[in-house]
């Protein structure tokens, strides 16, 4: 490999042998196109054509009275297929076509980056395979459709938790079956090197927007950037865009289940502890022999007993901070987004706005300037959200 | 130091021997607690009285990403039976007991991390390990434990694959000691029809480029696969998943599974003589 992939000591590649060699061309031609004007060229075509970029960022004036802070939404919700994953299932998809992989295989937790990459196979014209937990591929019906309208294959996992760690080890297994015509389409800033500096990289247009748009709307940088993180990939995408601004806080909210102090938590950075899974050391949530625990949030993207290993590294250096809210508070910060500004948010996207709300309620936060970035949309969690909330649709 | 640890036999020792008596080396794996401690302690009796030249441990763990469904369910069976890193030395440990054949383990790095690195291989020496595997360890990331297995007497073992590239064997091979794990397919453990062309292949590009013994696994499952790899010049066999199987086939009848693994094992190892 060219870089070891480390963020301080976490990240790496811990793999298999077999698949090194695959890291390897992966690598190489990442670093290849990544500056290629021709591949960005084609990129920017498709971000724009395709999925719909840029994004507004939205002044969420309902929000920021009842608030008390000037709060801005950066709307990853608007783009095609419903949430930001599209601009790295492009990405990696347009960097598979280049270096002429005739197949995707995707891993997916309730649907959204197999949805994203499904499309993009269509799109490209890739046979593209999804592995998913067969519990999730129950509790997601719908989503399994739209996967397989647009030419996807959704394939069960029946093993472990049968969730998305299971379709994560099943999607490895695949590519370590398949690595000379295959591409692995990771969906979040996970896995081995180069991953999470190549999914980082696809979204961090995210961040350049943000930050642009932010300096254009109100003169100045934000006090605070607040995302969800469940693998990370969203989050990473905006902090991408005020790393260097030392001053803009950067939150990073995870799925707090029924609570961290409870053991159906998804908050692997605030409860968990130094762990290999899946391809890199980061945070994971385990127990004393390493054996790792099965994740929970009512929003399946959070839902992940995993991180990305940069945010470990923001973690342990202070530059990102990172707080957990329970499935009730965040189906309160759905409720409040819908009712107050019209916005629907995916269950994801309302953790980091269930705790906009709590920021803001700190006496030294009042008048800040934040934006939140609204990762998705809500339309696929509609049934979820009546259960909890009692409601037969 | 445990006190029979002076007795046990290295590697080197059994692959030497055994080539002067033409054989190669047959080495049946079973996983620490499957189906529960005490029947695999007796499969692993099994294995010693039928023939096994080695043997491979695997410790169970939640997220086995390089195994196939045979492994996997053995792994999942064995958690659920209770083994802990703890208990699976104490497996080791009853091992040593009754045998002083070379022990490998086939490990998950985040068992070792977890443990801490040091830790983990003071205790695999003490309990008589001969040498240990993780599966999602290439050299890049191995440092530490390398200098632990070194200052421990353990053997770090690794993989070399089809598309390793020769000079990544090189390295590979010099950083490796006790034997070169050679994956015999492109693909996860799991039983399998045919020897492909291509593992002969690998057989011989490796025995080009290295002293050090090399041991085929991976697709290993019938007594004309093991004959094939040792044929082909390499001095072992691993047999995982067909072993596996027959557990599972048998979770109602111990007594028919730890005599068919016995039958199993005594004609591997006659296809070991060549």
């Amino acid at each position: 490999m060219l870089e070891d992939g480390k963020f301080g000591k976490y990240g790496g590649i811990f793999v298999p042998e077999l698949i090194i060699p695959a890291l390897e061309e992966l690598e190489e031609a990442f670093y290849k196109y990544k500056d290629d004007p021709e591949f960005n060229e084609e990129l920017k075509f498709y971000l724009k054509e395709f999925a719909g970029r840029p994004t507004n960022l939205y002044f969420a004036e309902n929000l920021s009275k009842k608030l008390g802070c000037r709060v801005y939404l950066k709307r990853e919700d608007m783009l095609h297929t419903g949430a930001h994953k599209i601009n790295n299932t492009l990405g990696q998809g347009l960097l598979a076509k280049y270096m002429g992989k005739t197949r995707l295989i995707a891993e997916t937790g309730a649907g959204q980056h197999g949805i994203a990459t499904a499309v993009i196979g269509a799109l490209f014209s890739l046979p593209t395979e999804v592995y998913m937990g067969s519990e999730d591929v129950e509790r997601q019906k719908m989503n399994v459709f739209r996967m397989e309208l647009s030419g996807g294959k959704v394939i069960p996992v029946e093993t472990g938790s049968k969730t998305l760690k299971d379709a994560v080890n099943e999607a490895f297994r695949d590519w370590i079956t398949n690595v000379e015509d295959t591409h692995y389409l990771i969906g979040s800033t996970m896995g081995p090197h180069p991953y999470p500096t190549m999914v980082k990289h696809f979204q961090s247009v995210i961040g350049e927007e943000a930050r642009r748009q932010i300096m254009e709307k109100e003169g100045k940088l934000p006090d605070a950037v607040i995302a969800c993180v469940g693998g990370g990939s969203n989050a990473m995408g905006i902090f991408a865009g005020f790393m260097n601004d030392d001053k803009v806080e950067l939150i990073g909210v995870e799925g707090g289940g029924d609570g961290t102090e409870t053991p159906r938590t998804g908050a692997t950075l605030c409860k968990g502890t130094e762990g290999i899974l899946h391809g890199s050391l980061s945070f994971v949530l385990q127990n004393q022999d390493g054996q790792i625990s099965e994740a929970h949030s009512v929003s399946a993207g959070l839902d992940y007993p995993g991180v990305g290993p940069e945010h470990a590294h923001l973690k342990v250096t202070g530059r990102a901070n990172y707080v957990a809210v329970t499935n009730k508070e965040a189906l309160r910060g759905f409720e409040l987004l819908s009712k107050y500004e019209g916005i629907i948010p995916a269950l994801e996207s309302s953790h980091a706005v269930a705790y906009a709300e709590k920021y803001a309620s700190m006496e030294e936060n009042k008048g800040k300037t934040i934006i939140i970035n609204l990762s998705g949309r809500g339309d696929k969690d509609m049934f979820i959200v009546a259960k909890e909330m009692g409601v037969e649709v | 130091m445990n006190p029979n640890s002076k007795k046990t036999m290295t590697y080197n020792q059994v692959f030497e021997e055994l080539k002067n008596k033409n054989e190669g080396a047959f080495i049946p794996f079973v996983v620490a607690g499957d189906p529960d401690f005490e029947t695999s302690i007796e499969i692993v009796k099994k294995f010693v009285e039928n023939g096994a030249d080695a043997l491979e441990i695997g410790f169970p763990f939640s997220d086995p990403v390089a195994d196939g469904p045979s492994v996997q369910t053995a792994d999942i069976r064995a958690l659920g039976s209770g083994m802990t890193t703890e208990k699976c030395f104490q497996f080791i440990e009853r091992i040593r007991e009754f045998t002083q054949i070379p022990i490998g383990l086939l490990v998950y790095y985040n068992l070792i991390y977890k443990k801490g690195i040091e830790t983990f291989y003071k205790r695999a020496s003490e309990a008589g390990v001969t040498g240990i595997l993780a599966a999602d360890l290439p050299p890049e990331e191995a440092g530490s434990a390398v200098e632990m297995a070194d200052k421990y007497g353990v053997n770090q073992i690794f993989m070399v694959a089809q598309t390793t590239r020769n000079e990544r064997i090189d390295e590979i091979a010099k950083l490796g000691s006790g034997f070169l794990y050679v994956v015999a397919v492109m693909g996860v453990t799991g039983a399998r029809s045919d020897i492909q062309t291509s593992t002969v292949d690998l057989i011989t590009r490796v025995k080009d480029r290295t002293d050090l013994p090399i041991a085929v696994g991976f697709g290993i499952s019938k007594p004309e696969h093991v004959r094939d790899v040792i044929k082909s010049g390499s001095n072992g066999a691993i047999v995982a998943s067909a072993i596996i199987n027959i557990i599972t086939d048998n979770l109602d009848n111990k007594d028919k599974a730890l005599e068919e693994i016995g039958n199993f094992c005594s004609e591997l190892k006659q296809s070991t003589k060549i």
